[in-house]
């Protein structure tokens, strides 16, 4: 008898194990006539929410000299020791420089294999010169290529989806072009 | 002279107990640390007796990362940058642990608004890392559907993180005295979304995975630890609730005024992998309880950040208009400010169950030490005993069942 009532037992196991599975199964179909979840990104622009922090652009005033004043206080500010700045005067008048100020940063330099995105240093500029992006494509193929220039960042600004430069403005941003980012700003 | 013999403890010998040479049946087999089942780099030394487990010794150190000696280097402020980097699943938890030790230490009062968000926050981090954990578990036995749902779910959450605090993993959004920016206007929206849909979604995953009999029978009676163990291993979080201890740091010690929430601790007695399985689960629904109710409460505006001069960073508008604003401003983003001498010790309920920061301060602008007390790693020494004695493939069902994260585990 026992041996019968092991074979029902185990038809039990398989009728129940059947039927869970299906029960499973039922889920699984029911999304299929789902929307895809899924965007395929390099063809299909992504949405990204404004606060995102991507890679930093360093920002110009509307007369397209630059803000930063070389006061180091975002290098300071850095827990991650990412950004080498190395600070000039340039005594020319307002019309001639390139920076808002007598002092500029004739070196701006961000390590990107030290950064992580904190957004510390963009809270401590004093000018708001340093900003985030929205950038997130970083692939290189050196370490040395992930130290970003200061003409990179000074760039990097006219990538932003809704950044149009203004007549002070736009000599930079052709000298400096680059694609705009295939991005949706939410 | 001759050298002192060394007498090492029989108890570090039996740790190591090795394979023994005259029982030629047993072997001793690595798992891990590349083995994609050990949800990260733990490399288990399993000592086998055909299939079964002997012994299981957990070598760790493979993710070592030195964050505890790194945070005696940065400022008291710049350390939630790195404390989201242990346990990057449950990233927000382990921010807002270190932010209230020093914030006991200073004894700085946290405004309501930002204790709401931070619940919330918490509570929607809690959800992605038990959605990690429920993807990953089901998957180990052989449950690929239920990883992709998962995973889609957690996808909302983290556009949520990323919507407030502009990262997804790393958020840094909790700060010493509050948050760092106030909402967003299409924060609530996207809350209130998420949280509709979890319910159904938890309903799915009934449905899919707890009703599997194959499921249930792979975790049924595995890796079985008693309640009297489970308390002698000082476990916590969803593994000491599986075994019928009812221990949640959110209800013995509250803080972020968790006292004022309506929610329940699911205990379970069984002490196996499905106990532990169906905590996590009843949790998620009780997380999502809270965050309704966090959010209701979030209506209105408030100050987001303590009202200490020392902590936040002046108004911009001021500080470009005034000089004496724009050194204190200065002063405070490259110097930082200084923690009153003392120790202090603050816990909190993770995803993984009690993490704590023993904080120690001497007076000056970086804490003198930051001692942590991850959950995973202490979850993790229990491993050998909840697996002796099973087979080698439910190891793998334990595994997940406690749920680590080797970068809490290695610090
Ligand atoms: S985002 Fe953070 S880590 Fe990166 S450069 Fe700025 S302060 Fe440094
Ligand atoms: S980016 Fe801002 S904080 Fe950094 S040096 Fe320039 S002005 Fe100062």
């Amino acid at each position: 008898m026992s041996i019968l009532s092991n074979i029902i037992d185990a038809a039990k196991e398989v009728v129940e194990v059947a039927r869970t599975t299906a029960q499973g199964m039922s889920v699984t179909l029911s999304h299929i006539p789902t929307r895809k979840e899924t965007v395929s990104y390099p063809e299909e622009a992504v949405t990204i929410y404004r606060r995102f922090r991507g890679e930093h652009f360093l920002d110009v005033n509307e007369d397209g000299k630059e803000k930063c004043v070389s006061c180091f206080l975002c290098a300071a500010a850095c827990p991650a020791d990412a950004i080498y700045i190395e600070g000039a005067e340039d005594q020319r008048p307002y019309e001639e420089r390139i920076g808002q100020d007598h002092r500029y940063a004739k070196v701006y330099q961000i390590d990107y294999g030290r950064c992580i995105l904190c957004g510390f240093c963009v809270d401590a500029c004093p000018t708001d010169a340093i900003n985030h992006g929205h950038n997130f494509e970083w692939a290189v193929f050196t370490p040395g290529e992930m130290v970003k220039d200061k003409d990179f960042l000074l760039a990097n600004k006219w990538r932003e989806p809704d950044v149009t430069p203004n007549e002070n403005q736009l000599h930079l941003a052709a000298r400096q072009k680059m694609d705009k980012l295939n991005i949706i700003l939410k | 002279m001759q050298p002192k013999e060394i007498v090492v403890p029989t108890s570090s010998i039996s740790m190591l107990r090795r394979p023994d040479p005259l029982a030629d049946t047993q072997m001793t087999v690595s798992l891990g640390p590349q083995h994609p089942s050990t949800h990260g780099v733990l490399r288990l030394e399993l000592v086998l007796d055909g299939e079964t487990v002997v012994n299981a010794i957990p070598d760790i150190g493979y993710l070592h990362t030195g964050i505890e000696k790194t945070m005696e280097k940065e400022k008291w402020q710049q350390v939630v940058t790195i404390t989201c980097r242990m346990d990057y699943l449950n990233s927000m938890g382990n921010d807002l642990g270190y932010c209230l030790a020093v914030e006991k230490l200073m004894g700085v009062e946290v405004p309501k608004r930002a204790q709401d968000l931070r619940v919330l926050l918490t509570e929607l981090n809690r959800l992605s890392s038990h959605l990690v954990w429920f993807g990953t578990h089901a998957m180990d036995l052989g449950a690929m559907t239920a990883f992709f749902y998962a995973f889609t779910e957690r996808e909302r959450i983290l556009d949520i993180f990323e919507c407030v605090s502009g990262a997804r993993l790393h958020q840094s959004y909790f700060i010493i005295g509050g948050v760092r920016w106030d909402i967003p206007e299409n924060f609530p929206a996207l809350v209130r979304d998420l949280l509709d849909r979890f319910r159904n979604f938890l309903d799915e995953c009934r449905r899919l995975v707890t009703g599997n009999r194959i499921f249930q029978r792979r975790t049924k009676g595995v890796g079985v630890i008693s309640k009297k163990d489970a308390i002698d291993w000082g476990l916590s979080g969803p593994t000491i609730r599986g075994s019928g201890v009812n221990w949640d740091v959110r209800k013995a010690e509250p803080y972020s005024g968790y006292d004022t929430y309506d929610f329940r601790v699911p205990v379970y007695h069984d002490g196996d992998v499905w106990s532990r399985y169906l905590v996590r689960m009843d949790e998620m629904e009780e997380s999502v309880k809270i965050c309704y109710e966090a959010l209701d409460r979030l209506k209105g505006s408030g100050s987001v950040m303590a009202d200490h001069p020392k902590l936040n960073l002046p108004e911009r508008d001021l500080m470009k208009q005034h000089i004496d604003v724009m050194i204190h401003h200065f002063l405070l983003a490259s110097e930082g400010f200084t923690v009153p001498i003392g120790e202090v010790y603050q816990s909190i309920e993770s995803a993984r169950g009690e993490l704590g920061y023993y904080v120690v301060s001497d007076g000056a602008e970086r804490p003198y030490r930051v001692r942590v007390r991850a959950p995973s790693y202490v979850n993790l020494s229990a491993l050998p005993a909840m697996v002796e004695g099973q087979l080698l493939a439910d190891v793998v069902a334990v595994i997940g069942s406690i749920d680590i994260v080797l970068g809490d585990v290695d610090r």
